[in-house]
């Protein structure tokens, strides 16, 4: 299962918080994808799922595919 | 609040002491054209070369190795152009590193070739190796330590690395703060970065590097600053750097000490912080962290409220609305981003009033957004 996040159109932080709200929603080994096309977002989503030991999956453009791994 | 806590000083130092009381002397004695061959010339020029002399002496080299520009981005603009422009025959690229200065990355255009850092900030070295020996490059171009995150870089094994192809060394954020490195070709620094006034920019060429100089010259500095020079500031930013150089040994042990407890205490006291940099091998005075959740304009904001003066890379806090290209290129956390700058004026106080007020403005903020 996947549940996707429409982030366009939000600034910095606010594509990590939705990301950091949304994960622990979906069960371990499933995956959320944040739609995000704020710049910073290509740099903190990344470093979320590094400081949360969390996997980016893909990414591409501006879609984010990050799996629960815990 | 009345009570400030100046801690920016890597976007600009307060004028030094000394600085303030040359300058002050100098409007009135070195006002007059210093290419001219009357009197009030003579003592122009003759402040002039004292400026240089000590310019000189304070990086080692000599005085007729420096040049004088009107600011430190047009050192690093004049230099990096100037040595391009001599390597026409060799070819146009200029190396360097992703987290060089703004003014690096615009100098280079189009023709730069970027090398990548670790997430410490601290260059590939392999790939830098690789980088300044493919077919023409111009010259490279590798910062002394970085004015965002303070991680030093290995100048002296890059400038083994780079050959016969010119090392340009943006030294910026070191000068005054750190030993400077050796084995450049070229170094680049700004006055107000070590409490010298703005609109002083220094431009070391060393002897046998070739320059040519791409603009309408003068007879001014040999043509790497067009136009008539600040006599008063520069003597005023030679004062400075004189003065601080003197302080710097016992300043420098007490920054490392203070910035190491900062580093300490905010991820101790603040949950979700990603420290940044290089903890040990580091200017003495900047530290950057960021906080996960938080907006960095509105920490920035809330911390000038609590009497803080602080910069920020995050994106919302810059006029691009990009993040900054140096926490970026290194792949850490942008938003929420804090940096921390010691002057010679910031106190034990001010440390430890930042470290105790932080942790409630954090809670604060990620409170409004439910985190």
């Amino acid at each position: 299962m996947n549940v996707d996040l429409d982030c366009q159109g939000m600034v910095c932080p606010l594509p990590v918080i939705k990301l950091a709200k949304a994960l622990p929603t979906v069960a371990v080994g499933e995956t959320v994808t944040v739609l995000a096309d704020d710049p910073a977002a290509a740099v903190d989503i990344p470093a979320w799922c590094r400081m949360r030991s969390q996997e980016l999956v893909e990414a591409t453009g501006k879609s984010y595919v990050v799996r629960r791994v815990s | 609040m009345s009570e400030r806590g100046y801690l920016d000083a890597a976007s600009a130092e307060p004028l030094h002491p000394a600085a303030r009381e040359m300058l002050l002397s100098a409007v009135d004695s070195g006002w007059a054209d210093p290419v001219r061959l009357h009197h009030e010339g003579r003592t122009a020029r003759l402040l002039l070369d004292n400026a240089r002399a000590v310019l000189a002496d304070a990086i080692g080299v000599r005085p007729d190795e420096v040049y004088l520009t009107t600011s430190g981005t047009t050192a690093i603009q004049a230099g990096l152009s100037a040595v391009r422009a001599a390597r026409e025959r060799v070819g146009r690229t200029v190396v360097h590193t992703a987290v060089e200065h703004s003014a690096v990355l615009h100098s280079a255009g189009d023709e730069g070739l970027e090398v990548g850092v670790d997430i410490r900030g601290r260059v590939d070295q392999e790939a830098f190796s690789d980088a300044v020996r493919r077919p023409g490059v111009a010259v490279a171009a590798v910062q002394s330590a970085n004015h965002e995150v303070g991680t030093r870089q290995p100048i002296a094994a890059i400038a083994q690395a780079c050959g016969d192809v010119p090392l340009f060394v943006d030294a910026s954020a070191s000068i005054g703060h750190d030993v400077v490195p050796e084995g450049w070709s070229v170094l680049a620094a700004s006055g107000h970065k070590w409490g010298g006034p703005a609109g002083v920019g220094l431009l070391a060429v060393r002897k046998g590097t070739r320059i040519a100089p791409a603009w309408p010259m003068d007879e001014r500095e040999d043509g790497l600053s067009p136009g008539f020079p600040d006599v008063p500031n520069a003597l005023a930013a030679a004062a400075a750097l004189q003065a601080r150089l003197g302080e710097a040994e016992e300043l420098n042990k007490q920054h490392r000490a203070w910035i190491d407890e900062v580093r300490r205490r905010v991820p101790a006291d603040v949950p979700d912080v990603e420290v940044v940099g290089e903890p040990d091998d580091r200017l003495p005075h900047i530290l950057t962290f960021s906080c996960l959740y938080v907006d960095g304009e509105a920490l920035v904001t809330a911390l000038d409220a609590e009497g803080f003066a602080v910069s920020s890379g995050s994106a919302c806090t810059s006029s691009t609305l990009k993040p900054s290209h140096v926490l970026a290129a290194m792949g850490v956390l942008t938003h929420g981003n804090v940096r921390v700058s010691l002057s010679r004026e910031t106190t034990y106080e001010d440390v430890d009033r930042f470290c105790q007020v932080l942790p409630g403005i954090v809670q604060r903020i990620r409170a409004e957004v439910g985190m």
